[in-house]
């Protein structure tokens, strides 16, 4: 450990590090919540899917004959990756262990940007620095921070997977690979923290490095044998089925994560080392002397902060729901390989069983864009109220612009994202299905319409950010995220919970048209857009009558 | 000539903290008017309340004819506003929030480039860097360019120098007498007494939500003392001279404050004694400020 060099009147031995415990510690205080929710995530995600898999496919041989068709469907591979046998361990790691390491890595980038470039950009370092803490202090602890809660996973995964009656050894191996996982893009963030003066730029390159890292080895994982599958190497998300376990656990292939996390760290303190605080290594490019015929008035602003965040969506939504769509084909097939789940289909009766379970894939697909897109309507509404306390709204709203058309702005800009977001997940699902089953044209239509069908559900969600902030500011935040998680919680788990009916309509999505395969009648989607409405007016006029600040 | 803003009885509360407690304040059209209180008094309050982000829970405030909270947009093509903490949206430059703030402020209300410019060069703000590379002062010229560039008739500058260094700081003084010769309206709140001193035609001295002075700088200190400093050839007594405060008296140097109504008697007596040396001086506004809240301190302390 060097002392820095301020001899003469620095009687204290300062190091780099110094004062990383209280950091640390005020990080896992500050984070608590947050952590405890993602490291619940991933440990329930592949502990629920190891006792669905034990409950749904009991037999050997509807085991193996699922792991010969998810194996053998490219899209599918895309989306999970390869299958290493057919145990019940070896379908968990390939439905989960690379979604739980994205996870894990989502988690630690997180953390670790949010305890170094985010705190540096808003000058909280510079107050701590300018306490008796080392330079390098805040990036050692977003680090330990971010390894403590891989640990974590790895050590709670170990427990329940070998309660559900899978082997210890294999249990070991995927609770280790996926913190491993973490571990590893902890390290790719250090590095992006050192990068850029602007958090959320440190952030999209962490993230584009899992995005990277994900496409490289869907590429690799779906190329098949004459393919280069050997790209899927290049990612270290392939590294955690690449360490097979529950099949021979090949624990050497842990020490390519362990290696990345080591030399990302390494990287991560020699540029902090060399950088003033404030400053990143990519120059700041400079913008436009005076702004453009675009940035003028409340929606011009409200487009200029918000459209890069909906590039980010709208791309996440291709490819996602690309692949979904094109997996859909011989879905069927995959889910036939379970009798308890034919039965459950055959009881759906009209269609064949194959076209039903299609269809419900399909339909659950676009439920599930038409949830996401109520979280980001309601994320995107809620910029006004970071707006308005971050003293931002102040001097808009101190101009000609008043309040309504301030909101309405920035809601407008919220709508159309939710437009655009399920007319991609539609037109992205129909495409990828329909290059592989035929009919583009017709599976294009067909799914944006059942996409669309989502709308009016999802804007009444939103509808609830509006009216809060409205009317309570002070519970907008909080209340709008739980209106969120009220609806994402019944659509997923009301049917399973056996939840009663009046529980099941709080949702907005309860009343939204299953498609394809569901009717469509017009009363429930002109309900919903009149209560979306509604909320929205109420929230509107509750704004106009309160204090702002 | 109407006033151009007129607060009677103004009374807001946050929860049980009561920000203004019955404020007055009157501005004149043309003038330049300094608004001085220590932090927390409710300078804020008030410009966000004439601004019609707050609303009030009593009392009269009228803005350029219009009430402030009815009429907010219509009145807020009339006026420009420099925030006291300017937080500025991080991914945008300083030249496109300039643009920006103007053509929010309506569609007539055109940006002069070449003031801009002008301005720009005065206050040597690089427009092209992003807000978030800004230090605090800059920050703070952004949207003091942004409002003297408007062709506002009223302008209400929040503690508007702050983190400005004294060349900025000399630059802004510079634009506030422009804008008077302009024959434009500033309300300019401050805590920092030299500047209100230097630029402003009337004063109103807030503490706790209420007016406790206002008026013309001359005005305020006909009812303060002034210093008197002399060096004489002689010895002298002043004492229970009516008049006299604070006396120190060393030797043949005396110092006191005396009270206008007395200057000449003291004067007197000071020329009987042979003066070598005199410096009679208006109290600075720092003194009356200090005077005026250090005596209440002392008084609300004695009680409590």
């Amino acid at each position: 450990m060097t002392v820095l060099a301020r001899p003469g009147w620095d009687p204290l031995p300062v190091t780099g590090l110094t004062g990383t415990g209280d950091l640390t510690r005020l990080a896992v205080r500050r984070d608590r919540i947050g952590l405890a929710a993602g490291i619940y995530v991933i440990v329930a995600a592949v502990t629920g899917t190891a006792y669905a898999f034990k409950k749904l496919y009991p037999s050997a041989a509807g085991r193996a004959a699922l792991a010969a068709t998810g194996g053998g469907n490219p899209a599918l591979r895309f989306l999970y990756g390869r299958i290493d046998g057919d145990s019940i361990g070896s379908l968990t790691t390939w439905r989960y262990g690379i979604w739980a390491g994205i996870f894990a890595a989502l988690m630690t980038i997180f953390v670790v940007i949010r305890h170094t470039r985010t705190d540096e950009e808003a000058g909280r370092l510079e107050l701590v620095g300018s306490a008796v803490v080392g330079r390098q202090a805040a990036l050692a602890a977003g680090l330990l921070t971010a390894a403590a809660a891989s640990v974590a996973v790895s050590v709670l995964l170990c427990v329940p997977l070998p309660l559900a009656g899978l082997p210890a050894a294999g249990a070991a191996a995927l609770a280790l690979a996926i913190g491993c996982c973490g571990l590893a893009f902890a390290g790719v963030a250090a590095v992006a923290a050192q990068l850029t003066s602007s958090a959320r730029s440190a952030r999209g390159i962490a993230l584009a490095a899992l995005g990277v890292a994900f496409v490289l080895r869907g590429v690799g994982d779906s190329a098949g044998a004459s393919g280069p599958s050997w790209l899927s190497w290049a990612s270290p998300l392939a590294w955690i089925q690449f360490t097979r376990p529950f099949a021979d656990q090949r624990w050497w292939v842990l020490c390519l994560p362990l290696a990345v996390f080591a030399l990302g760290t390494a990287l991560a303190f020699v540029l902090a080392a060399r950088r003033d605080l404030g400053a990143g290594l990519l120059p700041d490019r400079p913008g436009r002397a005076t702004a453009s015929r675009l940035l003028s008035g409340p929606f011009g602003l409200a487009w200029r902060l918000e459209w890069a965040t909906l590039l980010g969506w709208v791309t996440g939504y291709v490819f996602t729901f690309w692949a979904c769509g094109a997996a859909a084909k011989g879905i069927g097939q995959l889910f036939g390989t379970s009798s308890a789940l034919q039965r459950e289909f055959t009881r759906l009766g009209g269609l064949g069983v194959q076209a039903a379970i299609t269809n419900a894939y399909l339909a659950a697909l676009m439920l599930l864009a038409g949830l996401v897109a109520a979280a980001y309507a309601t994320s995107t509404v809620l910029r006004l109220r970071s707006e308005e306390t971050g003293e931002l709204a102040e001097p808009v709203l101190a101009t000609a612009t008043g309040r309504i058309r301030w909101a309405l702005s920035q809601i407008a800009v919220a709508v159309a994202g939710t437009v655009v977001l399920l007319a991609a997940a539609g037109a992205a699902t129909g495409l990828g299905y329909g290059l592989r089953a035929g009919s583009v044209g017709h599976q294009v239509a067909q799914m944006l319409g059942a996409a669309f069908a989502q709308l009016p559900a999802a804007l009444a969600v939103a509808a609830v950010a509006v009216l809060l902030f409205g009317l309570w500011p002070g519970a907008a935040v909080p209340g709008a995220w739980t209106a969120v998680g009220v609806a994402v919680l019944i659509e997923l788990f009301g049917q399973v919970l056996q939840l009663s009916h009046w529980v099941l309509d709080i949702s907005p999505f309860t009343h939204a048209p299953r498609l394809p395969g569901g009717t469509v009648t017009a009363a429930p989607l002109l309900w919903l857009c009149a209560i979306a409405l509604a909320l929205s007016a109420a929230g509107l006029i509750g704004l106009r009558r309160r204090d702002i600040g | 000539m109407s006033d151009v803003i007129e607060v009677r009885a103004l009374r807001k509360s946050f929860g049980r903290t009561r920000a203004l407690d019955g404020l007055d304040l009157t501005v004149r059209a043309g003038e330049v008017h300094a608004f001085l209180g220590p932090n927390g008094a409710g300078k804020t309050t008030t410009i966000r309340i004439l601004l019609g982000l707050l609303n009030k829970d009593g009392g009269e405030a009228r803005l350029l004819g219009g009430d402030p909270w009815r009429d907010a947009t219509t009145l807020h093509t009339r006026l420009a506003y420099v925030p006291g903490d300017v937080t500025l949206w991080p991914g945008l430059t300083g030249g496109e929030i300039i643009d920006l703030l103007a053509r929010l402020r309506g569609p007539r209300s055109a940006i002069d480039p070449k003031r801009r410019q002008a301005l720009i060069e005065r206050f040597a703000l690089d427009p092209a860097k992003k807000a978030r590379a800004y230090s605090k002062g800059n920050r703070q010229k952004v949207a003091l360019i942004a409002a003297l560039a408007s062709d506002a008739e009223l302008l209400l500058l929040d503690e508007p120098t702050a983190g400005l260094d004294p060349l900025m700081e000399a630059a802004f003084r510079d634009c506030v007498n422009d804008e008077r010769h302009d024959g434009r309206t500033v309300l300019l709140s401050s805590h920092i007494l030299s500047e209100a001193e230097a630029l402003s035609d009337r004063v109103t001295i807030i503490r706790d939500g209420r007016a406790v002075e206002t008026g013309t700088l001359a005005e305020m200190r006909h009812l303060t003392r002034d210093f008197v400093d002399a060096e004489l050839a002689g010895p002298i007594s002043l004492d229970g001279v009516p008049g006299v405060h604070d006396l120190v008296v060393q030797g043949t140097h005396v110092r006191c404050e005396v009270d206008h109504a007395a200057l000449n008697d003291v004067l007197a007596r000071l020329t009987a004694a042979r003066v070598l040396s005199l410096t009679c001086r208006p109290p600075t506004l720092e003194e009356l400020f200090l005077r005026h809240y250090s005596s209440e301190r002392f008084v609300a302390g004695a009680q409590g």
